[in-house]
């Protein structure tokens, strides 16, 4: 089984964030980059399934060389072949994306092609579906469950209050939820290997960008909240709050 | 001038609320553009359209496209999009607008790769401004967010659940058939079952009120103080942590966060729960949050509007009490 897992290096979540000067992106200082939550599942997803019946798991970064950290992370949990797309910068439109990823993949005789269901940044949840369309692929997205037999796969996708079970043929292209498999911590014969290991550089052949950023700001601030009291004799107090200042009740 | 298609998402031959959401938008953007029309594509086994064209009038549809055949009850992904993208090849459209629900994310941007145009994903606000839809988008989990310019026709654009409200605007709309692009039996991907999943409750995304509970409530079977109060609210869904559904006192569907559901409900109540970054990412938008912790410096004070500090074990059976005398009236 070959595997490709399309991984994004995304800023770390956690970290306090400013605007930068020029209003439309992130203040850089101290930032930290990691592999976007998601696509870190994908390539536990991998992992597994190539440990189990043989094969190997390929990642592909696009962006500047800041995301071979990224590829030499997923290196260092046992992913094989690593490819950078170099860009200067990551587009904000998946569409862009897609066509780079496509290009890269269409002849690289995948049996599976995994993304996370949606970056932690740009939160598109675009790239994976648009990528599947280029390369006339089978896709299912957002899936929670994942078997394969004989040449095809079965996926469950959770759909808001209910949930389907699909079948598909393979190759395929999947979009991985949560729920799947919590990515391993890399090993530490797995970050000396990973050192060892090289990166295939190619520039990118992005796509038209159509979706840009014209501005970015930070979420407008909550009114400060208020302690309403101590302990459940504080409840009657809440209660006529909820009533008659936010009227939910 | 701009007419505007919509995908109307039904679920079991009904409209889901996402779907008089975005007909909403799709009314307003038509006619902040000087009254174009609003086409309402809906999809289902047959009978559909005929049951939905009132409710979808009512919210400014000009005309429903029922899209109607017996494998068409459940979703199939490759019938819905190339059907959705012949329609929007041929129609004229200036723009065409999806819910960003787990359907609507899914379909919306197959169509967008099929018309060879981009799409917008996930947007709360949005408006056609000349050549361009600009839209706003939260970036970085909700920690930003982004306003962004789409070009190109049509303008796609995949719409928040919960982030317009669904309002009348009367219409009597006309009702068309039309057959699939693509014959579902011809699809990869099949739906071999739907799975059940709990009661089948309020879904988390509808719901006007949230009690969500955390590791605060320590064990599977106290989660019957967080039912309980769920149910005195009346209208009300329960939702998690990662850290109760990782531990399988809920089942992951009910996790709110970065990774679990993007919840924004009226009233938000927070029981039990440190408020980390990840599960606020899911709920932050919420109208009223209410947080009830033993830890008065926990994170999620920082966000509530209203905190009880104190033993959960002891408010929440009192607020229950309180919850219900006050919907009854006394
Ligand atoms: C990549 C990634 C993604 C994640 N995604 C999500 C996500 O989608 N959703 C999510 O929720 N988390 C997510 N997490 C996990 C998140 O970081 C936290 O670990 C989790 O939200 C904590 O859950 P909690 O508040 O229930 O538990 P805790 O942080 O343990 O908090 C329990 C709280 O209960 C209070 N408490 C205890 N006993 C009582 C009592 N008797 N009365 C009153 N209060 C009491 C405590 O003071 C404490 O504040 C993610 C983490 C990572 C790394």
């Amino acid at each position: 089984m070959k595997i490709a897992v399309c991984i994004k290096r995304v800023p770390d979540t956690e970290m306090r964030f400013a605007i930068a000067g020029d209003g439309k992106s992130l203040d850089q200082a101290g930032l930290k980059y990691d592999i976007s939550d998601f696509d870190g599942y994908a390539v536990e997803v991998a992992l597994r399934l190539t440990e189990k019946d043989g094969g190997e798991v390929a990642v592909i970064c696009l962006g500047p060389d800041g995301v071979q950290e990224t590829i030499r992370k997923a290196f260092s949990m046992g992913a094989a072949r690593g490819v950078q797309l170099k860009a200067d910068t990551v587009p904000f439109d998946g569409s862009a994306i897609a066509h780079a990823l496509a290009a890269e993949l269409r002849d690289g005789g995948y049996d599976l092609i995994l993304f996370g269901r949606q970056s932690a940044d740009a939160g598109n949840g675009t790239v994976g579906p648009m990528t599947a369309h280029l390369l006339g692929l089978p896709c299912v997205t957002a899936i929670s469950h994942l078997e394969l037999a004989d040449g095809r796969g079965t996926a469950h996708r959770e759909l808001e209050g209910s949930a389907e079970s699909v079948e598909f043929p393979i190759p395929a292209v999947l979009t991985i939820d949560e729920g799947i498999a919590r990515p391993r911590l890399p090993s530490l014969k797995g970050i000396m290997a990973a050192k060892k290991k090289t990166i295939d550089v190619r520039p990118a052949q992005l796509g038209e960008e159509r979706l840009t950023v014209q501005s970015m700001a930070l979420p407008p601030e909550r009114a400060a909240g208020r302690i309403v009291g101590e302990g459940p004799d504080a409840v009657p107090e809440l209660v006529r709050l909820l009533k008659t200042e936010a009227k939910v009740l | 001038m701009a007419n505007v298609l919509v995908v109307a998402e039904t679920r079991g031959g009904e409209l889901r609320s996402v779907a008089l959401e975005v007909v909403t938008a799709a009314r307003k953007a038509a006619d902040a553009s000087g009254g174009g029309e609003v086409h309402a594509l809906v999809f289902g086994a047959p009978g559909t359209g005929a049951a939905v064209q009132d409710s979808l009038g009512r919210h400014g549809a000009d005309l429903v496209v029922a899209v109607e055949s017996a494998g068409l009850e459940h979703y199939d992904a490759e019938s819905l999009a190339a059907t959705t993208a012949e329609r929007l090849r041929s129609g004229g459209y200036r723009a065409g607008f999806f819910a960003a629900s787990a359907q609507g994310r899914d379909l919306a941007p197959r169509v967008a790769a099929a018309l060879g145009v981009s799409l917008a994903s996930d947007v709360t606000a949005l408006e056609l401004s000349g050549d361009a839809l600009v839209v706003q988008h939260p970036v970085y989990v909700g920690k930003a967010i982004a306003t962004l310019r789409l070009t190109g026709t049509p303008a796609l654009a995949s719409i928040r659940p919960g982030a317009v409200t669904a309002a009348e605007a009367a219409r009597t709309p006309r009702l068309e058939t039309a057959p699939p692009a693509s014959d579902p039996a011809s699809s990869r991907v099949r739906v071999r079952e739907m799975l059940a999943r709990g009661d089948a409750k309020l879904d988390l995304g509808e719901a006007p009120v949230i009690v969500a509970g955390g590791r605060g409530l320590r064990a599977a079977e106290n989660f019957r103080l967080v039912e309980e109060l769920a149910a005195a609210f009346g209208n009300a869904a329960v939702g998690a942590t990662r850290a109760v559904t990782d531990d399988g006192w809920r089942p992951a569907t009910d996790q709110i966060g970065q990774t679990g559901r993007m919840v924004n409900p009226n009233l938000y109540v927070a029981v039990g729960i440190s408020g980390a970054i990840q599960h606020l990412a899911g709920m932050r938008t919420s109208g009223t949050i209410v947080a009830i912790n033993r830890d008065k410096d926990a994170p999620i004070f920082k966000l509530a509007d209203y905190g009880i500090v104190g033993d959960l074990f002891e408010i929440v059976p009192r607020l229950t009490e309180e919850i219900r005398k006050a919907r009854s009236g006394g």
